[in-house]
């Protein structure tokens, strides 16, 4: 199944049980039609801070930077010792 | 540290290393380089696809043939810049290995993670091991605050909409079961980084077994191209389409 059929099934499914929700008026109607205002804040909510989070916590190797010019060096260093031209230009 | 040695020689697989190169004279010795240090006790061949780089890059790539060998480094060249979904695809036609590895000639991607990769698909038999650069022990070195941002931004999108299992879709440091690739890559259609997406999504959905390994990205190019507008629409238009079409 197309993964797009999957979300909107699941809309559908979502949609149908507000729609019942709204017949059914187990919650008063005023609220129920405000339901699907509340679900798209808080997806954006959600993803914001799911966002902020990541920004937080994004890993970083400033080390790694290191190691690379290490690594460069050695390689050139080997490279020009066994008739590889390592010129840049 | 012998112990893993031992272990990655004993199987009798062999390995295909992809290297599309533009401009890349003395990253792409580097790197060649740093692949025979880190698998030594491998069978691998590389596979330099070039498309007719103007600053020498395909005489430096001839000067390592003759100190590594023709049967370890093989130049597969194009005319001009033809694209990176089509470089994989001609430097496929030459591929001798049961496993083939993609990866960035800027040394962004580090020949030092080849071992984990290969290690990974052993143990697990995945068809696919792609690098992340985004858990723990992987990371991002030279992108400053508002990089982080629309990659940690673009991220949590792409990941709501597609559902696609792995957590580094625009990654191109991957190890693919040669068969695989060659399956996922007929029907992939996008462009630039969209297509590595496009390769991992469509992938995910064909059912294949895909496996992560940390890896750490030093970026040294980003200071010169800017993350603009286009670029963003771009992302986006891909995503929709990968959203209706995977």
């Amino acid at each position: 199944m197309k993964h797009v059929v999957k979300i909107l099934s699941l809309l559908v499914a979502v949609s149908a049980f507000w729609i019942a929700l709204l017949q059914a008026a187990i919650i008063p109607r005023s609220h129920t039609w405000l339901l699907p205002i509340y679900f798209v804040v808080s997806l954006g909510c959600y993803g914001l801070l799911m966002v902020g989070i990541g920004l937080m916590q994004f890993p970083t190797c400033p080390r790694e930077a290191v190691l690379l010019q290490h690594d460069i060096t050695e390689a050139k260093d080997f490279l020009s010792a066994n008739g590889v031209d390592v010129r840049s230009d | 540290m012998a112990d893993e040695k031992e272990n990655i020689g004993e199987k009798k697989y062999k390995y295909s290393i992809i290297i599309p190169t533009f401009n890349e004279r003395l990253n792409i010795a580097i790197i060649v380089y740093l692949i025979f240090k880190h698998l030594r006790d491998v069978d691998f061949e590389i596979i330099v696809v070039d498309d007719g780089s103007p600053d020498g890059t395909q005489d430096i790539v001839k000067q390592l043939q003759q100190l590594y060998g023709e049967d370890r480094i093989l130049l597969r060249a194009r005319a001009k810049k033809l694209g990176l979904g089509t470089a994989y695809i001609h430097g496929l036609k030459y591929a001798t290995g049961d496993f083939v590895v993609i990866m960035d000639a800027d040394l962004s991607h580090h020949p030092k993670y080849l071992p984990s990769f290969i290690k990974k698909q052993l143990e697990t038999n995945a068809s696919i091991v792609t690098g992340t650069r985004y858990v723990k022990d992987g990371g991002v070195h030279g992108w400053n605050l508002m990089r982080k941002l629309t990659s940690r931004g673009a991220n949590v999108l792409a990941q709501t909409l597609l559902w696609p299992g792995v957590s580094d879709l625009t990654g191109s440091f991957r190890l693919y079961k040669k068969c695989v690739l060659e399956d996922v890559i007929s029907s992939c259609v996008s462009k630039g980084y969209v297509f590595q997406m496009e390769m991992i999504v469509r992938a995910s959905r064909k059912g294949y077994q895909i496996e992560e390994v940390p890896i750490t990205f030093v970026d040294r190019v980003f200071g010169t191209s800017k993350l603009g507008g286009s670029e963003i629409v771009e992302y986006l238009k891909g995503l929709v389409y990968l959203l209706l079409t995977t």
